[in-house]
């Protein structure tokens, strides 16, 4: 891509930072006591979005209010230990570390035949396990950390690092994300290390996606925000085999992002025509 | 000549509780009579709520006394006069997007929001009917017009109000907050400020815009109602995202004083507009 173009996709991805951060710090001190709740529940990965997400809901609600969980499996990188004990230190944050090794292992040895892909599943549902219950203890609510990146590629596991009550990173882009975490002073080592679901040795996002966050989120932001077809993108510069690869994999993981489909049989259907906010009666 | 001094109510209603709501506006009608106020607004569905969906059949009511949380706002009308939001069903069982202005005990005008966004997040036309009129009305302090949110970003119904006689706008919003590309302050938030100083500054007229702020679902409602006056200037407004009663003195006399030095409105061909408006209507 030519120099220009960069720079005029990259203005597309401009945030103001701390205009964002109040609004986020708005949204999650409503969104969860509107509905009764004082607390919440946050898993900290040692990655920079559920450091954001922790500095956030930290400042919307009080410190005291936020229980962060490790929920480290024998094969997680120390670093990812290390760094979520960061912000927990840095925000004075409760917490609580939680093995899920005894927890999932038991049904890797009964399904000997699993491969990485569906193991790294299965700890991502048993972290959401620990959260739900947790927050179900402490009476708070679940913190999605999702970015907008992985909601559209796909890249996230449906009802397990996807699951969450509010989530304030879900219309962020990945590079507005780390825009974000520098205005927060997340600790330096969490921005700079590569992004990683962790969920075998060696994993790394861009690794397993075959492109860097930067281009990906130039890409969709055109594609999704600024409304280009994939034609479009492809005369402003992009290669088409990337844009064509994008855009499927955002089709085809639309699934992760609605409900199970339900058949219409009666004339008010939940999901198509029963049309409530959540935030109803509250 | 007194200045008229105008309340900007920017509050939070609860999504379809229309009793909370009407205390909230009561709350507000407390506060803004202390501040000696003439004249209380409140945002777009400030008695129900914005998205309400399939909740509009609930909440919806008429403008009469036969409501309670109306017969409310009509007995505050005798300390104040009060622009109000809600969703109205008429006697055929229609819903309307409205604002009424009250004073005195009585319904002074009905505005029914002529255009209703459906679209990206908006989705208003899937309940609502169409508002079928733009008018100025008259008020004990002068001829005003009321339009709600989607109105005014069409041109076309404040320079309707203008030409009727509006020298005082009211917009009422319910606005959802978006864009985070500009520096301290929401692309939504700079939208619409742009746009209603243009519009004050090219009717020579005060134009009042009440926001509401909070969150329903994720949408932030980002507040930041204004005052500008007959060039242009704002002369006062809200903070972005919180609750807020802001007073502003309004000098109706400002007005003539504008249009004395620019004569736009005594300038102004609508013979002309009507003409080629309806050569172009009849080329489609």
């Amino acid at each position: 891509m030519v120099k220009e173009k960069i720079m005029t996709t990259d203005a597309k991805l401009r945030i103001d930072p701390e205009l964002t951060r109040d609004v986020l710090k708005h949204f999650l001190r409503d969104e969860i006591r509107k509905v009764g709740f004082e607390k919440a529940v946050i898993g900290l990965s040692g990655g920079i979005d559920s450091a954001v997400a922790c500095y956030l809901v930290a400042q919307a609600i009080g410190p005291q209010n936020v229980l962060a969980l490790r929920l480290p499996y024998k094969t997680s990188a120390p670093d990812s230990l290390t760094h979520a004990q960061m912000v927990i230190d840095a925000l004075g944050v409760p917490s609580d570390t939680i093995d899920i090794t005894p927890m999932v292992d038991p049904l890797f040895e009964r399904l000997p035949d699993m491969d990485a892909k569906r193991k790294g599943n299965v700890m991502a549902r048993q972290r959401m396990i620990v959260w739900y219950d947790r927050s179900a203890a402490i009476g708070g609510l679940v913190i999605g950390t999702s970015n907008k990146t992985e909601l559209l590629l796909g890249y996230g596991t449906l009802f397990g690092d996807m699951a969450a009550a509010v989530n304030p990173l879900g219309d962020l882009y990945k590079t507005q994300v780390r825009v974000l975490a520098k205005h927060l002073d997340v600790p330096q080592p969490i921005i700079d290390k590569a992004p990683s679901a962790d969920l075998w040795i060696g994993q790394t996002d861009e690794g397993e996606l075959g492109l860097t966050y930067a281009e990906a989120d130039r890409l969709l932001v055109l594609l999704v925000d600024e409304r280009y077809t994939p034609a479009e993108a492809i005369d402003a510069g992009f290669n088409r085999a990337l844009v064509e690869r994008v855009w499927r994999m955002v089709r085809v993981n639309h699934f992760k992002r609605r409900g199970p489909i339900i058949a219409k049989l009666s004339s008010r259907t939940i999901g198509v025509d029963f049309n409530y906010l959540r935030d109803w009666g509250y | 000549m007194k200045p008229l001094t105008v309340g900007l109510a920017q509050v939070y209603p609860k999504l379809g509780d229309v009793r909370a709501n009407c205390e909230l506006h009561m709350q507000f009608v407390e506060r803004a009579v202390q501040h000696k106020v003439d004249l209380l607004v409140f945002p777009e569905l400030s008695l129900t709520g914005y998205a309400l969906q399939d909740l509009v059949r609930e909440v919806a009511m008429r403008p009469t006394a036969e409501h309670p949380a109306f017969a409310s706002m009509l007995d505050a009308s005798r300390r104040l006069d009060l622009v109000v939001g809600f969703a109205e069903v008429d006697e055929r069982g229609r819903f309307f997007t409205s604002a009424a202005y009250v004073s005195q005990g009585k319904v002074a005008h009905l505005h029914r929001k002529v255009y209703l966004p459906t679209y990206a997040l908006f989705d208003e036309g899937r309940y609502c009917d169409l508002g079928e009129s733009v008018r100025a009305f008259d008020t004990r302090f002068g001829r005003f017009g009321i339009l709600i949110c989607e109105d005014f970003w069409h041109a076309s119904p404040p320079y309707l109000a203008w030409l009727d006689g509006a020298d005082v706008m009211i917009f009422t919003s319910a606005s959802p907050g978006r864009g985070l590309g500009y520096e301290g302050k929401l692309g939504s938030s700079r939208f619409v400020e742009t746009v209603n100083q243009a519009y004050a500054a090219l009717f020579g007229s005060y134009v009042i815009h009440v926001n509401r702020c909070g969150f329903e679902d994720g949408l932030n409602f980002w507040g930041g109602s204004t005052a500008f006056n007959p060039d242009g200037d704002l002369i006062a407004q809200a903070p972005y995202f919180e609750e807020a009663l802001v007073v502003a003195e309004l000098d109706l006399g400002q007005i003539r004083r504008t249009r004395t030095r620019l004569p736009l409105l005594r300038d102004e061909r609508p013979e002309v507009t009507l003409r080629e408006l309806q050569r172009i209507l009849s080329d489609r």
